[in-house]
């Protein structure tokens, strides 16, 4: 078997926030009607993660789920254990109009920390991101610059951002590019 | 710019997440059309000054399809409801013709 490697090899930036390749991270794609009788337990049984609300993302034992539209939910977890997770879900969604399959290494996922992070963020994507209008708990399918890119923050102070694989690198300069030191804008936060 | 609210996920959406998907409401003329008739279903659009039903995408977002009723004049957004539908939402028209004095109505 091949050993995963995730698309940026854990580059790092430092720049007001800091920048890094969040390594391999598992995803499992579900569709599904979402409304259908017994699928929030036959997800909740394969996850332990109950239904998000739409645009929501929970998290339980270490396992994230989150609201991607109106028939699509995503899982993200330990890269090791999406496959059994996604063979998982079949199984419990057998007899349903459903689809489980394991997406881990479609697309890559960057971490940002620091005060400034919304601010970082907001300079590529047309989402609302002010206090208030954008928090933890939320998922954000949008736009960053030319590609597309979902993203959610784990806490105040932080983003998760999903992009597509291929594109990894270039969403890794623009995001680095936007947190270049001095390029504070405190639109949300007082500069440091 | 254009700002629409996705019946689908809820997002007020930027016009630059979405894709344009033309003239909404369109009846479908296949084989057993006339050519004339068919050739109005691919050609023929109403392109109006003022209120104009539009499909659009919600690209960058959720991915789904929603239609949006809006001024081709003064750009203003009347709503946006969902794409399962073959014509606007009752409430929707009268929204309209309560802001548009004048208008002629959708179809």
């Amino acid at each position: 078997m091949s050993e995963a490697v995730s698309a940026l090899e854990g580059a790092t930036f430092e720049g007001f926030c800091t920048l890094r390749d969040a390594g391999p991270v598992g995803m499992v794609t579900i569709r599904g009607d979402l409304g259908a009788k017994g699928f929030a337990k036959a997800v909740k049984d394969a996850t332990g993660c109950g239904l998000p609300h739409p645009r929501g993302i929970v998290t339980a034992g270490g396992r994230r789920l989150a609201w991607m539209s109106p028939d699509e939910l995503l899982l993200i977890c330990e890269h090791g254990e999406a496959p059994a997770l996604a063979a998982g879900l079949a199984e419990a969604l057998k007899g349903q109009h459903a689809l489980a399959l394991d997406v881990s290494d479609a697309r890559a996922m960057l971490r940002l920390e620091g005060a400034g992070c919304r601010e970082v963020i907001a300079k590529l994507s047309p989402a609302n991101l002010a206090p208030g209008a954008f928090g933890p708990g939320e998922m954000r399918r949008t736009r960053l610059a030319q590609v597309a890119g979902a993203f959610y923050m784990p806490d105040e102070t932080s983003f998760e951002i999903f992009v597509f694989r291929s594109v990894a690198r270039y969403a890794f300069d623009l995001i680095a590019n936007a947190a270049r030191p001095g390029s504070e804008v405190g639109l949300f936060a007082p500069a440091p | 710019m254009l700002i629409l609210e996705c019946p689908c996920c809820g997002v007020m959406a930027d016009e630059t997440e979405l894709a344009p998907g033309g003239e909404a409401h369109l009846t479908r003329v296949g084989p057993e059309g006339s050519d004339a008739d068919f050739e109005s279903y691919l050609f023929d659009r109403k392109n109006p000054k003022g209120v104009h039903f539009e499909r659009w995408r919600h690209a960058a977002g959720c991915g789904k399809w929603f239609h949006a009723a809006r001024s081709t004049v003064t750009l203003e957004v009347f709503g946006t409801y969902p794409a399962q539908v073959t014509e606007p939402p009752k409430a929707l028209l009268a929204t309209i013709a309560k802001k548009v004095p004048g208008w002629e109505g959708w179809q």
